[in-house]
């Protein structure tokens, strides 16, 4: 029915646009001139027929479902339900109009089923009405407007400007769309560990949360110890930590010898195929951790006689910096070959060498850029997930040992959600809680980086 | 005096030298990463393209399929092939007891019973007869036979027993194991069973996400980079969301999973592990990208073409939709693969609104649950049985060409339809 209603809607929009169009061309015709070009009569004509009736259409689509069930539930309203038990009533009559109902079916239920497919049809046909009789008062409206020559050029272009304006406004709503997410979880699993337990917190057990029995009610004691997030901060950061030892040194000096040494050609080529490193799923890094440099770590641990976990550490950190390398190597590569020329020359005309050039001039030069390409790279080590869920551990131990295994907030988060999730649940809000913590820390990192590189680059350009 | 100068001098020399080989190495070592790595999953994975057959001989007893004299094609449909496929493993060893015929039995696939009810269903002649059936072997023969599984360890610590080792080196000896391309690795969905999981599945709900997310990024993100590049007033509203543009390219992509679940799956009621919800998670996943990349090539159109196309009466409007983004399509085509691209390799997002459930149907349409490629290698890697390892690692090499032939496709578009301005 709303698929048809929908197709009809459509079909209507394309037959008025021909229809205007050839108005305006009877119209010229006439020997009159034309205020437009005649297909902005037949877009005039389309807008005024599809969009106010689309407007109505998705309006119905959202509330109907919510009068429906208003209308429904306020035969038990002074019964004395509970809000559930409404709830309950209400998916009960509506399974039993589908002839879905397995239970038993009360006279109640059965009355409210036949209430509920006659309120259904009674919807239907009243919205297929005015449907059809807001497009035949708007295309009616819009015909005149056209029969009389007026303005259509402005009118169109000034319902295509708004619909561009709204679709810029996509990028905001994603990220109230994000805050939101996470902002009402965060604050009921606030409501039962306070926020100090969890930032200051040094045991982490979600696991220990998931076994109470759901028949009790939620007691805050019972939380006390187990939603500390202190292993869980220390284990991303140092993690990120070993990440950056590894990208920082070799990042940079690639990046220093594309753009300062390289000759044409090996740029050429060096360039893209690091860029690759890039371009490879994190899963595959993940897998490529967990199945080679993990168990390689821990053989050459053994046979120096250390005790290495085959999830250390070191093997999701140094996996991970190997793919941020390119982020690092190409922003600085960016941001050294923008330092003007002319301060090497100045640096040579002293007698320089090319690497005291680099090292004195230009690199205080670039700092700034390269200190925003190297927060980038530490905002993507932080929210970096399938390396560390895949050859990390999963368990937050406290340690600062790089051959024993620790745990980050991504990892918790796709630990904690991977199942079923119930919402409502201490453990699922408490991801949600390290959700808002990683956003709010990439957030920060992001702006300071952004601003120092544009700063940076406003400087020069 | 002189010789200290000439001291120093070589000083200088050596340093710059020195920092020059740094730089060398570490180009070196960033290439050296890329090769292992790629020669890893290579060398791991190349085997998965090939699948070892056991070739038995299987006798289509009319009686033991409980089939009536001249039997039609529903007959043979319903037969019951059970017996003889038990009978024809049991009869590689003649000698063999009750524990040893198990053991026999679990030399092949479970789908050893379907794979000769194909070969009787493509020749109802066979009937009473003998003929050579190619049967999938179990996927622990088959790690076996590619030489991936060490036969010295202990009978205990592997799951092929000395039993079943003997029967199957008199079969490899007789040449009744056949190594093949391993089709059903394309066309079969996933399986708990390493020898009989296939992408098929996981292929098929990567393709609808992507189409999702590309129909819903694309429009949106052209049609915003258009207002930003060509009429957004100059004022803090049109900075703010330009803020906003910049912070999302640069969100970790697991925030937009939870997005998905707290909004997407909570509030809006949309079916659960379905590529229909994760396409919508990626396409905002991919709106910054696809709108920084618009904004470049729109801004890479010389002025000139506006002001000819303004001084030859046209709108504004119509100078934009007319002239500038048909010339700036190569680059937001290109743009808009590479983000693709990115999304296609995109995994945490999608475990999170649990795409990552078991699907073992191919799904039809976006509203289907299914996995995605990248989520299909966490599976995989995820699993203990030895034979899954190779099939990761096809699996990474078949994501891969994907992703190769996406970003050559972008170079392509950009190299040949840009107009360079000169």
């Amino acid at each position: 029915m709303n698929l048809i209603l929908f197709i009809f809607i459509v079909l209507l929009g394309f037959t008025s646009y021909y229809f205007g169009r050839r108005k305006a061309y009877t119209i010229q015709s006439t020997n009159k001139r034309l205020t437009a070009l005649p297909q902005f009569y037949g877009y005039y004509l389309a807008i005024w027929c599809a969009i106010p009736a689309f407007i109505i259409f998705s309006l119905w689509a959202i509330f109907e479902p919510t009068i429906v069930k208003l209308l429904i539930l306020s035969d038990y309203s002074n019964q004395g339900y509970l809000d559930d038990e409404l709830n309950l009533i209400y998916e009960k009559t509506k399974a039993l109009s589908r002839g879905q109902f397995t239970g038993e079916i009360t006279p109640f239920i059965e009355a409210s089923a036949e209430k509920y497919l006659s309120l259904r049809s009674i919807a239907q046909s009243s919205k297929a009405v005015i449907v059809l009789s807001i497009i035949i008062a708007s295309v009616a409206y819009a015909y005149k407007k056209i029969s009389s020559n007026s303005r259509t050029r402005e009118p169109v272009e000034k319902f295509l400007k708004a619909v561009l304006f709204t679709a810029s406004l996509a990028a905001i709503l994603t990220t109230v769309g994000i805050v939101f997410s996470l902002i009402f979880q965060t604050i009921d699993f606030f409501k039962v560990i306070p926020l100090f337990d969890f930032v200051f917190g040094t045991h982490w057990y979600p696991a220990k949360a998931f076994v109470r029995d759901s028949s009790e009610a939620l007691d805050p004691t019972m939380y006390s110890d187990t939603f500390g997030a202190v292993p869980i901060f220390a284990g991303t950061f140092f993690i990120a930590f070993i990440a950056m030892c590894v990208a920082i040194p070799i990042g940079l000096m690639s990046g220093i010898y594309l753009a300062e040494y390289a000759s044409v050609k090996v740029r050429q080529y060096a360039k893209p195929l690091i860029e690759i490193l890039a371009g490879i799923p994190t899963v595959v890094y993940g897998f490529f951790a967990a199945l080679t440099v993990g168990p390689f770590l821990k053989e050459i641990g053994n046979s120096m006689g250390l005790d290495v976990s085959a999830e250390s550490a070191l093997a999701a950190g140094g996996v991970m910096g190997i793919m941020i390398i390119p982020f690092i190597s190409s922003l600085s590569d960016d941001v050294i070959t923008s330092v003007p020329q002319s301060l090497r020359d100045g640096s040579y005309a002293m007698g320089a060498t090319k690497s005291e050039t680099i090292k004195k001039v230009i690199f205080p030069a670039a700092l700034p850029g390269i200190v925003g390409s190297i927060l980038l790279g530490v905002s993507r080590a932080i929210g970096e997930t399938m390396i560390v869920v895949m050859a990390s551990g999963l368990a937050a131990n406290l340690t600062l040992n790089p051959l024993e295994s620790t745990s980050t907030i991504t990892a918790q988060i796709v630990v904690i959600l991977i199942g079923d999730q119930a919402f409502g649940d201490p453990k699922t809000q408490a991801a949600f809680a390290l959700g808002m913590s990683l956003f709010l820390v990439t957030l920060c990192l992001n702006i300071v980086a952004l601003r120092v590189v544009k700063k940076y680059r406003e400087k020069y350009e | 005096m002189n010789k200290n100068k000439e001291q120093l001098l070589n000083k200088r020399y050596k340093a710059e030298k020195r920092f020059r080989l740094y730089g060398q190495s570490a180009i070196f070592m960033a290439l050296l990463f890329l090769t292992i790595f790629i020669f890893k999953i290579f060398s791991t994975g190349y085997s998965a393209f090939q699948k070892t057959w056991l070739i038995v001989p299987v006798t289509f007893d009319a009686e033991l399929m409980m089939l009536e004299q001249n039997p039609s094609k529903e007959d043979l449909k319903d037969a019951d092939y059970y017996d003889i496929a038990l009978k024809s493993m049991a009869d590689l060893d003649p000698n063999a007891n009750e524990d040893q015929e198990n053991e026999l039995k679990r030399m092949v696939s479970y789908f050893f019973e379907r794979e000769i009810k194909r070969e009787l269903l493509n020749d109802p002649s066979l009937i009473g007869k003998t003929k050579d059936v190619y049967l999938t072997a179990s996927d622990d023969l088959d790690q076996v036979f590619k030489g991936n599984y060490p036969r010295d360890l202990p009978e205990d610590q592997r799951r092929v027993t000395d039993y079943q080792l003997k029967i199957f080196d008199q079969l490899v000896e007789l040449g009744k194991v056949e190594s093949k391309f391993n089709l059903s690795f394309f066309t079969y969905p996933d399986s708990r069973e390493a020898e009989l999981a296939g992408i098929a599945s996981s292929f098929m709900g990567s393709i609808f996400s992507i189409l999702v997310c590309l129909m819903i990024a694309f429009p949106v993100a052209v049609l915003a980079a258009i207002y930003l590049e060509e009429f957004a007033p100059k004022n803090r509203f049109t900075d703010f969301i330009e803020v906003n543009i910049n912070n999302l390219a640069a969100v970790p992509s697991i925030v937009f999973g939870l997005l998905g679940l707290g909004i997407l799956l909570a509030v809006f009621q949309l079916p659960r592990s379905t590529p229909l919800v994760g396409g919508i998670t990626l396409s905002l996943m991919t709106l910054p990208t696809i709108i920084i990349a618009c904004r470049a090539s729109l801004k890479a159109v010389p002025p000139s073409i506006r002001e000819a196309a303004l001084a030859m009466g046209a709108s504004k409007m119509q100078t934009t939709m007319h002239h500038t983004v048909p010339l700036s399509m190569p680059g937001t085509l290109s743009g808009t693969i590479i983000g693709l691209a990115q999304a296609l390799g995109e995994t945490a997002p999608l475990i999170l609104i649990g795409m990552v459930a078991f699907v073992n149907t191919i799904p039809g349409s976006p509203l289907d649950p299914a996995a995605s490629l990248p989520v299909q290698i966490y599976i995989w890697a995820e699993s203990a049985e030895r034979g899954f390892v190779e099939k990761v690692s096809a699996c990474i090499m078949v994501l891969l060409g994907f992703l190769i032939i996406m970003n050559l496709f972008a170079q392509i578009i950009r190299h040949k339809f840009e107009k360079k301005w000169s």
